[in-house]
């Protein structure tokens, strides 16, 4: 498996290291209980696309989020996650 | 039920005729309308859930649904290895519960699952993993559980050509539990599928749970690909799949699904006579009584439902077994696979009811199913006729994420591929 880093081109795996699931978002610190548990335990762990953090650990240091396919390992899609949280910015406050 | 006991006796009579009597080792069933209880998922766990529902909780009408076939999952998947070398209270008892099934196993269903005691030997290569393992052994001990500290000399003379004076990983010693070792994984799936079956149990093979049905809030019965299957009740035994079949039910599990790669050799005249861990990087290897031998390591790390894994987990697990047993390195590869892990976010199971009345669930075995087969299947089995947990599973709570109540063996936190 290889993943397209956009600041330094298709590098091994082997260069990354895996933290999960990227859509799960940090709730307010005032949130429920329950909210806290779902965000840090819970996850739709689906079999298909998934998107997913990637830290280019042995390279640019870049935090990245790829969407894969889980059942083929399949990669459609390599980002640079500062990039999707100025999008998700963005779009909060459009 | 009839005259199809094995023994020396019938051994005896089929040497006489040839072999020519031997019957299918269960019968391939099609679904009835109903059951008294329905176990998704036909691997180790689900099968043994099965045969003791009805071997010691009397239920017969039971149903074990399984999409591909008997043997086809993890049960045929893994490295064999059994033990209850545990450190948390959560796990011992459990795991103990397992090993003491497991010695009694062959006797119970009357099938040779080949389980060697043969010793699992865990290396420490500094003061402080000795300091750890040291603990670890008294924890064993105190939940009865048998442990000792090996010294480097008497690991030597069991073992004397592992790498003891490597310059950075010397061997010091190793944890051993002599009752630990392994047992023939298939077998363990006939055995089981073969035990049940005589009690009644139908094993519905090529049938995939599609849909589970409810009626407020109750579950009613399965959804499968050879059409509706009645229920009272429902256990769901799916590991490495439970995401996808409890989301039928609405459920969100705390667990992401991984890969596990496992490898055999060639056979080899035997030289290794227990299982044996390195310490310092994750490998593990035992030989086969085919003589070939059996090892892995970590998991890839990624969430996959792919059942095959990526080189560079290969090469790490190479890494380890050159820098434990250099002997090997000419050794030649004969078959590598892979199979699906439920890793939880503590690196322990999950035996519970769920929020749906009469939806049960097993799940969450990391890469420890295996040696859990026949308690997992006591404990869930009881969980299921009952409505409470077996004594020995009361830690393998759903809810214990919620109530800060983790069983962390490894104290990783909530990563699952860190476990």
């Amino acid at each position: 498996m290889r993943l397209n880093c956009p600041c330094c081109g298709p590098r091994g795996v082997e260069e990354f290291t895996y933290r999960g699931d990227a859509t799960v978002r940090r709730p307010a610190p005032d949130a429920a209980a329950s909210d806290w548990v779902d965000y840090v335990y819970l996850r739709d762990n689906p079999a298909g696309w998934h998107r997913e953090l990637w830290y280019h650990a042995a390279g640019c240091h870049a935090w990245l989020v790829v969407t894969r396919d889980t059942r083929t390992h399949e990669i459609a899609d390599v980002a640079r996650a500062v990039d999707i949280a100025r999008q998700d910015r963005e779009n909060a406050g459009s | 039920m009839k005259n199809d006991r094995y023994s020396i006796f019938s051994l005896l009579r089929e040497t006489l005729r040839g072999q020519t009597g031997w019957k299918p080792v269960w019968r391939d069933a099609a679904p009835q309308a109903s059951y008294d209880v329905v176990i998704v998922g036909g691997g180790g766990h689900g099968l043994a859930t099965a045969y003791y529902l009805a071997r010691r909780y009397g239920i017969r009408r039971v149903a074990v649904v399984e999409k591909g076939w008997i043997g086809n999952g993890n049960i045929g998947r893994n490295t064999t290895i059994i033990r209850s070398n545990y450190l948390l209270s959560g796990n011992v008892p459990f795991y103990e519960c397992s090993m003491k099934l497991w010695e009694g196993l062959e006797q119970d269903i009357n099938y040779n699952a080949m389980v060697s005691q043969r010793g699992v030997l865990n290396l420490f290569h500094n003061d402080a993993q000795r300091n750890a393992y040291i603990r670890r052994g008294n924890a064993m001990r105190l939940h009865g559980v048998d442990a000792q500290i090996l010294d480097v000399e008497a690991v030597r003379r069991r073992l004397p050509f592992l790498n003891y004076d490597a310059a950075r990983f010397p061997i010091r010693g190793g944890l051993l539990q002599k009752r630990g070792g392994t047992v023939r994984h298939d077998a363990v799936a006939w055995g089981y599928a073969r035990a049940a079956d005589r009690l009644g149990v139908d094993i519905i093979q090529n049938c995939e749970a599609t849909g589970i049905r409810m009626r407020e809030g109750r579950v009613v019965g399965v959804e499968t690909s050879r059409g509706f299957i009645g229920a009272g009740r429902v256990g769901l035994s799916c590991a490495g799949n439970s995401s996808r079949v409890a989301a039928m039910a609405g459920l969100r599990l705390p667990i992401e699904s991984h890969v596990l790669q496992a490898f055999v050799s060639e056979g080899l005249k035997p030289f290794i006579d227990c299982v044996v861990t390195f310490g310092a990087g994750h490998f593990y290897i035992s030989q086969s009584d085919k003589g070939g031998l059996v090892f892995g390591g970590d998991i890839d790390g990624y969430n996959s439902y792919a059942q095959r894994g990526n080189m560079p987990v290969i090469e790490d697990v190479c890494e380890g077994g050159m820098a434990l047993m250099p002997r090997i390195g000419r050794v030649r590869l004969l078959r590598h696979w892979a199979g699906l892990m439920d890793m939880t976010m503590d690196g322990s199971p999950i035996i519970d009811r769920t929020p749906v009345d009469n939806l049960y669930l097993n799940a969450g075995w990391c890469y420890g199913g295996f040696k859990a087969t026949p308690a997992s299947g006591l404990c869930f089995a009881h969980l299921i006729a009952r409505d409470e947990p077996h004594p020995v599973a009361k830690a393998f709570r759903l809810d214990r994420f919620g109530r800060g109540a983790v069983i962390d063996e490894k104290g990783m936190g909530a990563q699952p591929n860190l476990h």
